[in-house]
């Protein structure tokens, strides 16, 4: 892939200093640009295993462009270019030899808008798997019917998994792109704003989930809902014109920020 | 690593597969230049741009040009004549005053009108025709520029009502209800705003109709005649030049002879016709691309 | 006689004048047919499409015009089907914005403007001459195969972009490679519309007389061909041949091979119709 040779991406690795060993996902002095712009600023920030972390901010300020630079997503984007860090497990993944394919099957998405490819339910989920070269029939059927009740969507569609994924509600769309996300055991799930399309019952059901998934994954999640930020997550970096104006635990941000810019922001002042 | 590679192998074939497309405009202009390069060393430039005669096949040879050009265009002129106005009317039509039901079920049927093979439309113009048009005018000759031009422009009035329609509809709502606004007609309206606007996606799909009609061939191959002559009168047969290059391959030319070399000489001056309009259109169409992005 | 009325009555003048341009080039095609089945329904029966041809009218068939046709259809579909859509492949998901790609891009669109009779120029030196394949099938459907290398991979491109990023995304955030995602998603979604670009470009290769002429194709063919490499002539050939002719005779003939012609050209666009409609159908994004 050309994506790989592009300059922005380190050459080589250096000798990561200071290791927070409990952090999973880590970026240090982080600068986006797309072009001449300046999307992030010095982001410096690390999030631990098992837990569940909260961007929120204006719309503009970064969120999405920082949440993709952790699976590399951003790539594809003409003119963009990194500068700073960012380690995953231990291991930098903005450089070079970075095999984007596997990281990826390590950092999982999920989309702001329901994509359900235009194939049956079961397909939809197998994907990932075979996209790796399983061919392992009964494994895969596990892996498939596990990941489906894992999002507790088996009950709805246990009689239709041949049935086209189009033709599901929009909030079981997104509880099926989790579980497709999912099948792959990724550490990391990724989620852009995943109810922002839903209705409430829906964006009440995929919150719930949330919670059980903490247990086995890693999750980030970027959400202009305060409300959900306030409810899921353990920690919320609050994002303002591509910085990090302040990054601490939910119930501090919300109840008790040391920022201004912050306490305005959750208030609703302004927006 | 396994994949990678693949990956690269497999675009490096679609890398190949798109480079065809340049290959074959080398072949081209090779294969055109090549042939008429050992054309002008027998024959003088200025001869087959100046002389009036075109008569490679006969003991006194001919090689002017002229008259192939002279067939080319009139056909040509015929056609557009025949499929600028009604292309148009309809374009403005569709676009302006039918009913969205009636643009939907027309326009692609319209378009069946550029699907049908030429051969066909040179029988239509050899065999109803040309005897109707002789009904009127009893002096036209059963074969004639007239009949074929008109044919011709038949064919290819879907070029230029499907993309001028097309143009039409890119110009924003907002124009159009500004002008009703001031309450102007549909007629107004249509050729004082919308033609306008849509002016240079107009101008493009005329080209391209035009290109299309120099190059056709077998419409004036069948029903236009086998006579150079240098001549605009639409009532005598002629020959075009792409029905000069069919002629020639039907018959035992030998290859690498001089009269072989003369279907390239006519080609290339085909392609340079043809060449010039598309660049033109290019040209035009990016202009635009730009005015509206 | 107001200025609004007289142009009330221009614009409802205008109407008018619309509908019958427009019914205008469809009345035409309507004749056209209804001339052609006239003159050409009652001569075409069994002995018609088998016989082989022949120098009397009554007893001439198109069989060898109509196997060449066949052939070059088959052959010309799988040259250009594999050429055409990678091409459109590489430029729309590989090649997008480098220099190379757009050089590409406006040498196709140029392509697409040369006459046909221009790739019989080319196929004759370079396929019936260079490369020695003589007047054969083989020879004439490379020769087709490349003067509709640039619709199909308009038309591919077409299709691939209709697919929504949307699902890309979601499949390459799932660890699938580029060509996987290709593979696997972009292509399935867009089969439908790439299938129609094929299909009528084929169609409009059948209906190709003048290269075939130039690159050598016979008027006259004794027997139907039985590989690539054999010597053929095609229906629209066939038919040239015969309009060519004085006698009323072979007028009629013509006809009715034209009749099979056309026949064969619809049933191709019907096919493809069908197909873009299907498509658009089972994929409503
Ligand atoms: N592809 C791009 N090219 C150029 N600029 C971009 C691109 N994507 C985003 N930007 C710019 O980068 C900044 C951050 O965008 P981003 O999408 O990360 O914001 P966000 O915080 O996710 O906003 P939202 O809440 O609306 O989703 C914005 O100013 C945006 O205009
Ligand atoms: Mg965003």
């Amino acid at each position: 892939m050309k994506v790989e040779e592009k300059e922005h991406i380190m050459t080589e690795p250096k000798t990561i200093p200071e290791i927070n060993k409990k952090a999973l996902i880590e970026a240090r002095n982080v600068n986006v640009f797309y072009g001449h712009f300046q999307a992030l600023k010095d982001i410096n920030i690390s999030m631990n295993k098992n837990s569940v972390t909260a961007f929120i901010g204006p719309s503009g300020c970064g969120k999405s462009t920082f949440l993709r630079c952790f699976n590399r997503m951003n790539d594809y984007i003409d003119g963009y270019s990194i500068k700073g860090e960012i380690v995953i497990d231990q291991k930098k993944i903005n450089w070079k030899n970075v095999v984007i394919e596997e990281l990826r099957k390590e950092v999982g998405m999920v989309f702001q808008k329901p994509n359900p490819f235009p194939k049956t339910i079961f397909e939809n989920v197998a994907y990932g798997l075979k996209i790796q070269g399983i061919k392992d029939k009964s494994f895969i059927e596990e892996r498939v019917i596990k990941s489906i009740k894992d999002v507790a969507l088996w009950d709805e569609v246990k009689d239709d998994l041949k049935k086209s994924a189009l033709a599901l509600s929009g909030g079981q769309q997104q509880r099926l792109c989790i579980a497709r996300t999912l099948a792959v055991e990724p550490k990391i799930v990724l989620m852009d704003e995943p109810t922002s399309a839903l209705d409430p019952i829906s964006t009440a059901s995929i919150e719930e989930l949330m919670f059980e998934l903490k247990q086995k994954y890693t999750i980030v999640i970027v959400t202009h809902n305060m409300q959900q930020a306030a409810r899921i997550s353990d920690k919320t970096a609050f994002f303002y014109m591509g910085e990090i104006i302040e990054y601490d635990d939910t119930k501090i941000i919300f109840t008790n920020p040391k920022q201004e810019k912050t306490q305005n922001y959750i208030t609703g002042r302004f927006g | 690593m396994r994949t990678r590679t693949q990956e690269k192998i497999i675009e490096t074939l679609l890398k190949l597969a798109a480079s065809i497309t340049i290959l074959t405009t080398i072949g081209i202009i090779g294969v055109l230049l090549y042939e008429t390069i050992a054309f002008f060393k027998e024959v003088s430039i200025v001869d087959f741009l100046t002389d009036t005669e075109w008569t490679p096949l006969f003991a006194q040879k001919h090689f002017g040009i002229l008259p192939l050009v002279s067939g080319t265009v009139l056909t040509t002129l015929i056609a557009i004549a025949v499929a600028l106005p009604i292309g148009l009317t309809i374009a403005v039509y569709l676009n302006m005053y039918a009913p969205k039901a009636f643009r939907k079920t027309f326009k692609p049927m319209l378009e069946v009108l550029a699907a049908v093979p030429t051969v066909v439309y040179g029988f239509f113009a050899l065999t109803v025709v040309t005897p109707f048009l002789q009904s009127i005018y009893p002096d036209l000759s059963g074969f004639n520029s007239l009949s074929a031009g008109i044919v011709m422009g038949i064919m290819i009035i879907p070029f230029v009502s499907s993309l001028s329609e097309d143009a039409l509809y890119a110009i924003p709502k907002t124009l159009k209800e500004a002008s009703f606004g001031m309450g102007a007609t549909r007629f107004q309206t249509s050729f004082k705003v919308m033609v306008p606007a849509a002016s240079s996606g107009i101008i493009v799909s005329v080209i391209l109709a035009i290109s299309r009609a120099i190059g056709e061939t077998m419409i004036v191959a069948i029903a236009a005649g086998q006579q150079p002559r240098l001549t605009f009168d639409p009532t005598v047969p002629i020959e075009t030049i792409t029905a000069y290059i069919v002629q020639v391959s039907m018959g035992d030319v030998p290859h690498g002879s001089l009269e072989y070399r003369t279907i390239f000489a006519a080609g290339i001056t085909l392609f340079i016709f043809t060449f010039l309009l598309n660049t033109v259109s290019f040209w035009i169409k990016k202009k635009y691309q730009e005015k509206y992005d | 006689m107001t200025n609004s009325q007289k142009n009330k009555l221009i614009d409802n003048a205008f109407k008018i004048f619309g509908v019958a341009c427009t019914l205008f080039g469809l009345i035409i095609l309507a004749i056209l047919i209804y001339d052609i089945l006239k003159t050409g329904l009652t001569r075409i029966d069994w002995d018609f499409i088998t016989n082989l041809p022949s120098r009397r009218a009554q007893k001439a068939g198109i069989y060898t015009a109509l196997m060449g046709t066949v052939w070059i259809l088959f052959l010309t579909a799988i040259i250009a089907f594999p050429i055409g859509v990678g091409a459109g492949i590489y430029l729309e998901e590989y090649g997008k914005k480098s220099k190379w790609a757009n050089f590409l891009e406006i040498n196709i669109a140029n392509l697409a403007g040369v006459p046909s009779i221009i790739y019989g120029l080319l196929g004759l030196e370079i396929f019936v001459r260079a490369f020695n394949l003589g007047g054969s099938l083989l020879a004439g459907s490379l020769t087709l195969s490349l003067l509709i290398l640039p619709i199909v991979i308009v038309s591919t491109r077409e299709a691939l972009k209709a697919v929504p990023s949307s699902i890309k995304d979601a499949s390459v955030a799932l660890g699938a490679s580029k060509w996987q995602t290709i593979w696997n998603q972009t292509l399935p979604a867009s089969v439908g519309g790439v299938l129609t670009g094929v299909i009528l470009a084929i169609s409009r290769a059948i209906g190709e007389t003048a290269p075939l002429i130039v690159v050598g194709a016979l008027a006259y063919v004794p027997f139907a061909p039985s590989s690539p490499m054999d010597e053929f002539t095609v229906m629209p050939i066939q038919i040239f041949n015969w309009v060519s002719r004085p006698q009323h005779e072979f007028a009629v003939n013509s006809a009715a091979a034209i009749i099979i012609l056309l026949l064969i050209t619809f049933m191709m666009n019907g096919v493809a119709v069908y197909y873009r409609n299907k498509w658009q159908k089972k994929i409503k994004w």
